[in-house]
């Protein structure tokens, strides 16, 4: 079963003193997201991807479309005890210690008392914030209250677990702890839905991306694909400072650095270069595919503003109603 | 259904039937404290206090203690009630707290003056009410008219009455009326006509709905007193030239040449008694008329406004 | 469904007296006791008198006080501070954030209330040297301000549903001060005559009736009190709450959140 099928959201603003003036934060969204699979939601700032992930919560109604969350209707509040939600830049009653908000969260949940308590000691040491639960939220920084939102999250156990930015404002070991925190939530099975505008990110943790700018979808498709070898290139690299006269022949690019020179060829140029540096007795250090970064790709669907019409990569589309 | 739609409805119609129950409740409510309300108001009943209390918005609460009085006097006045004790105090009030508003003083001279069960019977207060006002507001003439009126009708002084209505008239702007009833006062004090021209004026000035039909009462009542005062002397008369009373009150009339049986404003024929008393057919629809009543007849003690205006 | 609720109520109550809102009853007590020890020396013949009418009135505007600072941000404050974002991300109905904000809020207000009420009998104690029997309507009274804060509170919540704290705060008080002259105003209606007498009586009725809930003046008297009138404030009370609750819950159902 699909976790997310987002069916034509739609939200258009009525700004301006009057309100008579339409501001289109989305267009009609079509998306998909498999169970078990981590999906990154890419875009720059303001591209749409709060107000996305917004709808999907029922913070903010769209002017148009549906969507289902694990089969059931978006509006429906009994799918909520299945998915958990970590908002961009999240704020929490500073009055609560982070005990106590993830009690009043998992009361909320419904969360038999029972089970509360021992799970909440297992979030709270997951997240790494045991020494701190006795601390008001308010005495919390940037990056504990990130671990907090990130706790209460998780803290039901839910199915599909919903993350804005969820990278926002850590340190690099911050951002390490929340990518393993990620990938071990896909592990236990779970479906793991983040927004970034941190590429790297993505590209190290996302089975499959969406891009969205301005408000429309611009490409969506499996990581790997996105990034397989773009134009069949290959990087030739070898020690000393020589370059052999075939090797300039075949017409590769070539840079010196250090000791070392690198050179970009074609792929099928890969014997010859091989044959030129052995006629040379050029010692071969490396021969790499170049695979186009997630980031080329991201800046190319950026420039061309024509929306992706259909999910065409991986499972069909789905189109339950 | 889903789940917004079904809150919706139901919150909506939760909000129909509260709404409704909140009406209705504020009705039965109503029943059951009529008379706590005045006694809540006239907690303080020192206008000096009120004021201070007012914390300046002393306009407001004039206003506010005005139409408090309004409601009480209707209210006490259909619950046909024989005292009117807080009118006084809630006058003074009103009239403490805005001293240029003029309503006050006029239901004051219409309605503190009269004995009971038609006012509080207190003219002395009503008298100072009118001099309150007056010192307030030298120019109004409509003030004079109201003390004067209350020598008249009330105190029957009718020399301090035409001489109130005569300084009245010397104000500027003041109605020429003044003059006329000052001079009216001074000859023909006790007339019918005097009597008529000022509950005229009174009916005509005033405004408020109380004032006009207490006045138009008296009007009434002023055309029976004068309609059984003629058919009387005539009585009278027609047993001095023929030494007895007439048969009925048809040959009375046709002797002293009218078309017909004169009616009183309500369109019913005079009677006579056997004895030679005029009486008015319903003396109970004239609650101020003094003549044509039958002997030995007691005013129920219940003021009735009759018509409606 | 009612376990959330209760949750959300607890929480709120829990964040008003870690906002230290009860803080309030210490200048309350510092208010009646100052009264009582005062009017106890100078002997005026009207002590009792005095500590009833300055207690309840005290009870009743302090709670009204809090009652408005503290609801007016009890719905645009989660907004603004986006708290409620993780809140309805979980199966917590909209209505449910609601009628839990209001239970949670007139719970702060009863016991505050109740800690005054103790504050006010120490006081006629103090003055009076014993209690009659006619003080039993004091609790009469005390029940009528609590109905008076049910219905503050639904107002206060029905404004932060839709307004700034700001003007909720303006909205809640007009309403308290102009309800408190209810009596008035349908004598005003009265009054009026065509258009303007539709509009005034309309405004009589929707405008919350505080003067039928004041019986301070009366229990300082010792005058009794019908049964009846206590069964239909109750009526009066809970059935404007929930007009109130009512409208709150139809505005923030259709809210989109920032």
């Amino acid at each position: 079963m699909a976790a997310i099928e987002i069916l034509g959201l739609e939200k258009t603003y009525m700004v301006g003193f009057w309100r008579k003036r339409p501001k289109r934060a989305l267009e009609p969204l079509h998306l998909t997201v498999e169970e078990g699979e981590i999906f990154g939601f890419l875009g720059p700032n303001g591209a749409g991807k709060t107000t996305t992930l917004k709808m999907l919560m029922g913070l903010v109604f769209p002017t148009a479309g549906t969507a289902r969350i694990l089969g059931r209707a978006w509006t429906d509040p009994e799918v909520k005890a299945q998915i958990g939600f970590l908002p961009e830049q999240p704020y929490f009653y500073d009055y609560l210690t982070a005990h106590e908000l993830l009690d009043y969260y998992g009361q909320l949940s419904g969360v038999p008392a029972a089970v509360r308590k021992p799970r909440i000691e297992e979030v709270l040491s997951r997240v790494g914030l045991t020494d701190v639960k006795g601390l008001q939220l308010r005495k919390f920084s940037k990056g504990m209250l990130q671990r907090a939102g990130i706790a209460q999250a998780i803290l039901h156990n839910p199915r599909l677990v919903f993350l804005d930015e969820p990278m926002s404002g850590l340190d690099p070991l911050g951002r390490r702890e929340v990518r393993d925190l990620i990938e071990q939530l896909k592990r236990e099975g779970k479906t793991v839905f983040f927004s970034t505008h941190i590429l790297s990110d993505a590209e190290a943790l996302c089975d499959r991306v969406a891009i969205i700018h301005k408000g429309q979808l611009r490409g969506v498709g499996a990581v790997e694909e996105l990034t397989s070898s773009v134009q069949g290139k290959i990087e030739v690299v070898w020690q000393g400072t020589q370059i052999p006269a075939s090797m300039k022949s075949l017409g590769a690019e070539c840079h010196v650095t250090g000791d070392t020179v690198r050179a970009v060829l074609g792929e099928n140029q890969q014997d010859a270069a091989i044959d030129a540096l052995r006629r040379d007795r050029i010692r071969l250090i490396a021969i790499t595919p170049l695979r186009t970064s997630l980031e080329a790709y991201f800046v190319e669907k950026l420039q061309h503003p024509q929306a992706v019409p259909e999910n065409t990569v991986g499972k069909a589309a789905g189109t339950k109603a | 259904m889903t789940a917004q739609r079904r809150t919706t409805i139901i919150a909506g119609a939760c909000l129909a039937v509260s709404l409704t129950a909140c009406v209705l409740l504020q009705h039965r409510l109503d029943q059951i404290r009529p008379e706590s309300t005045i006694e809540d108001v006239l907690y303080i009943d020192s206008p000096k206090v009120v004021k201070r209390a007012s914390l300046g918005f002393d306009g407001l609460m004039a206003c506010m203690y005005w139409t408090r009085t309004v409601q009480y006097f209707g209210h006490r006045h259909y619950e046909l009630s024989h005292t009117y004790n807080e009118l006084a105090p809630l006058l003074e009030i009103t009239t403490a707290l805005d001293p240029h508003l003029m309503p006050p003083y006029q239901f004051g001279a219409s309605f503190l003056a009269p004995a009971p069960p038609n006012g509080a019977g207190q003219p002395d207060r009503a008298i100072k009410l009118m001099e309150y006002g007056i010192e307030h507001n030298p120019d109004n003439w409509h003030l004079y008219y109201d003390l004067a009126f209350v020598y008249y009708t009330e105190l029957k002084d009718y020399k301090k009455a035409s001489e109130i209505f005569d300084r009245g008239s010397r104000v500027p702007d003041a109605h020429p009326f003044l003059k006329v009833m000052a001079a009216q006062t001074a000859q023909h004090a006790g007339d019918y006509t005097t009597a008529r021209l000022l509950w005229s004026a009174t009916f005509d000035t005033a405004r408020e709905k109380q004032i006009r039909q207490n006045a138009l009462e008296h009007l009434r009542a002023i055309q029976v007193d004068e309609d059984v005062s003629h058919l009387q002397a005539a009585v009278t008369r027609f047993g001095e030239r023929t030494g007895r009373l007439p048969s009925s009150i048809s040959e009375l009339c046709t002797t002293e040449h009218l078309p017909g049986v004169p009616v009183d404003p309500d369109g019913n024929a005079y009677t006579m008694t056997p004895e030679g008393r005029i009486l008015v057919e319903n003396p109970d629809n004239f609650p101020f008329a003094s003549k044509g009543l039958p002997p030995g007849y007691k005013r129920s003690g219940l003021p009735k406004f009759h018509t409606k205006l | 469904m009612s376990a959330r609720i209760l949750h959300i109520a607890r929480n709120t109550f829990r964040e008003a007296v870690r906002d230290r809102v009860l803080y309030n009853l210490i200048a309350f007590a510092l208010l009646l006791s100052g009264a009582a020890i005062f009017v106890g020396q100078i002997s005026i013949d009207i002590e009792r008198l005095v500590v009833v009418n300055l207690g309840l009135t005290a009870v009743s505007l302090f709670g009204v006080v809090i009652a408005i600072f503290i609801g007016i941000g009890l719905v645009s404050k989660e907004i603004d501070k986006r708290t409620l974002y993780t809140v309805l991300s979980r199966p917590v109905r909209r209505w449910e954030f609601i009628v839990g904000k209001f239970f949670g809020l007139a719970g702060t207000l009863v016991v505050n209330a109740f800690f005054m009420a103790i504050g006010v009998f120490g006081a006629l104690l103090y003055v009076a040297h014993k209690f009659s029997k006619p003080d039993a309507l004091i609790l009469v009274a005390l029940y009528f301000i609590i109905l008076e804060f049910l219905i503050i509170c639904s107002l206060a919540l029905l404004f932060s549903s839709f307004s700034s704290p700001l003007l909720s705060a303006v909205f809640a008080f007009s309403l308290f001060v102009i309800g408190s002259f209810a009596d008035d105003l349908r004598g005003f209606a009265r009054m009026a005559h065509g258009f303007m007498r539709w509009i005034a009586t309309g405004a009589a009725y929707l405008v919350p009736n505080f003067s039928t809930l004041n019986v301070i003046s009366a229990v300082a008297h010792q005058q009794p009190l019908s049964a009846q009138l206590v069964l239909q404030n109750t009526l009066y009370a809970l059935f404007y709450a929930t007009m109130a609750l009512s409208g709150a819950v139809l505005i923030f159902e259709r809210r989109n959140l920032k």
